[in-house]
């Protein structure tokens, strides 16, 4: 880790608690779906915290989002309200989607969060259109779009990262580079593996980083961001990075080894942190035990607010498949 | 100078143009309609459609894309998410099956999906249809399939006058519309009558009235149609003639209301009849009109073959207006 940020005390407790929200969020949902609470098929997060908390530390709010179905931690590091989104994971109609998006269709319209999308790559050529927008609209607005090594291998990569360097729009690809496409390893799918080189074919300037390192991340985002904010043109972030838990709730696991899982464990980015701050005087004793409070009041708060929220009228049910009005 | 000589003249236009029109008007309109798609701009469109606008309107408002249908269709959706009312020209039907993931998956999904959080107010342009030898990969009408997803809306102008307005409804609608134009109307001239400053995008029109039998028919089948009701009206029949316009969703008002009357259904769809349109249709007449039915209802459909080049199997593959007679004076002799 290194000091070109400005590591105040309040903003590395800020990166520390945004992760250990989506840590601890995600063990509720693991032990929720155990308990049939929420149902249909769920990714989590744990072990990717760096990346998403690393870039949208540096995004404004007039910036805009674009995730995939693993987008549990997107959305709470954005800001997005944890009991609405945990409603939404028990289908309720109080859910930031009223219960008809799930786990992999989170979109927020108040945070300029453009879903959750459960197609890979799907989310990339809707990022090239939004950048577009804002630029025609004069936003000085820059969209992230996240996207797992997976989605390498579709066209819409190609064409979006080729559609935004053409059109010179301001988009900031993340790479979320957890090395399984579900069980596809990486080096079995494409035949250049360096992601951040193949950026270089679209001329789009990109740099590969640490994504267990939370620090390392939000250092290479903010530059890229501000890359992006200056130039107008794309920039693409990899960030390398392993998923702890299996693909979804449905994955033995056969594809990988316990003992690599065991390795990249030990890089767990909330660890890292924690006692790299508490190494550097700049955590106090009990303060992670006061966030680590904060933080399952807080998630136990959501749980209770899912748990008493009501079902969508079934007489809802068509609402919405086609719009009165366009939300202003 | 006196009223009766300062009123506009009908104008006789080319489909195309009035497609033209449309576009130009809608994009002086609002700067934030954007017309883009593959050789629109410097190449005038594939059916030079948008010829000279570019020109005109700067190459923002026409933009040229590369070869990446999934890329910028999608791109056309994330824009309509955020704030433009994008026209996307896909040039024929078979190429939108390159972004039919899109289409299907986002732009029909994700104001449902988002609770009504985001609208995809945009128009998706595409030429569809046989009859310029283009075979199998350029030729084939494929929206009815379209037709089948909810969360679009489908239109098909026919006549010279939709051509040239359905679009700003279109484009003012909050939800994703998809417009076909058939390859064959391109040329076809029309009139447009100055009083006419716009149309629905709701409803059927009878283009033909009649009482012996109803003729349901939309897009390119619309002038076969009409010239099979003339020959019949030569031979004693009166057939009623309902142009679709749209297709999803279908005004099942005006074509009940039209059966109600003749006590008998043709549908005439350039698409092919297995799993299609024509036969939603017909199961929607069986439905709700079976006791006002005298006869079977009939269809008049493409071969089940993947259209062929050479000229004369391609006309045998298609609804012709003979066909369409034929059918219909079975059914009124018939019955």
């Amino acid at each position: 880790m290194n000091g070109k940020l400005h590591l105040d005390h309040a903003h590395v407790r800020m990166l520390l608690r945004a992760m250990l929200r989506i840590r601890r969020f995600e063990e509720t949902c693991f032990e929720l779906y155990q308990r049939e609470k929420i149902r249909g098929f769920m990714h989590l997060y744990d072990g990717e915290e760096a990346v998403s908390v690393g870039v949208i530390a540096t995004l404004a709010a007039e910036d805009a989002i674009v995730a995939t179905y693993r987008e549990h931690g997107q959305a709470l590091a954005r800001g997005i309200d944890m009991k609405a989104l945990m409603a939404e994971l028990y289908g309720k109609q109080q859910g930031v989607c009223r219960g008809r998006g799930g786990s992999m269709h989170i979109f927020d319209r108040t945070h300029r969060f453009y879903g959750g999308n459960a197609i890979v790559g799907g989310g990339l050529p809707l990022a090239v259109g939004i950048a577009m927008a804002d630029k025609a609209l004069g936003r000085n607005a820059v969209t992230a779009c996240f996207f797992g090594e997976g989605a390498v291998d579709e066209g819409s990569f190609h064409e979006s990262m080729n559609l935004a360097s053409l059109w010179r729009l301001p988009v900031l690809f993340v790479c979320e580079n957890n090395r399984y496409a579900m069980g596809m390893a990486l080096d079995r799918a494409e035949a250049e593996t360096d992601i951040a080189r193949k950026a270089a074919g679209y001329r789009v300037g990109s740099e590969a980083v640490d994504g267990m390192d939370v620090v390392a991340v939000e250092i290479a985002a903010r530059r890229a961001v501000a890359a992006v904010r200056e130039s107008g043109a794309p920039r693409l972030l990899e960030c390398h990075t392993y998923r702890f838990r299996a693909h979804s709730m449905f994955d033995a696991q056969l594809y990988r080894s316990k003992q690599e899982i065991e390795t990249w464990r030990e890089k767990d980015p909330i660890r890292r942190l924690h006692s790299w701050l508490a190494g550097n005087g700049l955590l106090h004793a009990d303060e992670l035990a006061r966030i680590e409070a904060d933080v399952a009041a807080e998630v136990a708060g959501a749980v209770a607010f899912a748990e008493a929220g009501e079902w969508e009228p079934v007489a809802e049910l068509e609402r919405f498949t086609l719009m009165d009005q366009v939300p202003q | 100078m006196s009223a009766a000589t300062s009123a506009p003249e009908p104008q006789r236009v080319t489909y195309r143009e009035a497609c033209k029109l449309a576009i130009r008007a809608a994009i002086l309109a609002d700067p934030r309609v954007v017309l883009m798609g593959e050789d629109v701009a410097r190449y005038g469109g594939c059916y030079a459609v948008t010829k000279g606008l570019a020109a005109e309107l700067g190459e923002d408002r026409i933009r040229d894309t590369p070869l990446s249908e999934a890329g910028f269709v999608g791109a056309g959706i994330g824009a309509a998410l955020a704030g433009l009312r994008p026209i996307v020209e896909i040039m024929t039907v078979n190429f939108s099956l390159l972004a039919l993931d899109q289409i299907v998956n986002s732009a029909a999904a994700i104001p449902h999906m988002s609770g009504g959080q985001f609208a995809v107010p945009l128009v998706i342009r595409m030429a569809t249809g046989a009859g310029r030898q283009l075979a199998a990969q350029h030729s084939h009408s494929l929206e009815g399939w379209y037709a089948h997803i909810p969360g679009l809306k489908i239109l098909a102008p026919a006549t010279v006058e939709d051509a040239r307005h359905m679009l700003q409804p279109a484009i003012d609608d909050p939800n994703p519309v998809l417009l076909f134009e058939h390859v064959m109307l391109y040329g076809e001239e029309g009139t447009l009558d100055p009083a006419v400053t716009g149309v629905d995008i709701v409803s059927a029109r009878i283009r033909r009235p009649g009482s012996d039998v109803t003729l349901v028919t939309y897009g390119g089948s619309l002038f076969k149609t009409l010239e099979a009701a003339e020959s019949l009206r030569q031979e004693g029949i009166e057939a009623e003639v309902i142009d679709l316009r749209v297709l999803r969703p279908l005004d099942m008002t005006t074509i009940l209301g039209s059966v109600a009357r003749t006590h008998r259904a043709v549908i005439v769809d350039e698409g092919w009849r297995s799993g299609s349109l024509s036969a939603e249709i017909a199961a929607r007449i069986g439905e709700a009109s079976f006791y006002d039915l005298d006869a079977p209802i009939r269809r008049v459909c493409s071969r089940e073959v993947p259209i062929p080049y050479a000229a004369h199997l391609e006309q045998a593959a298609l609804p012709q207006a003979p066909d369409i007679a034929a059918t219909a004076r079975a059914l009124v002799k018939g019955g």
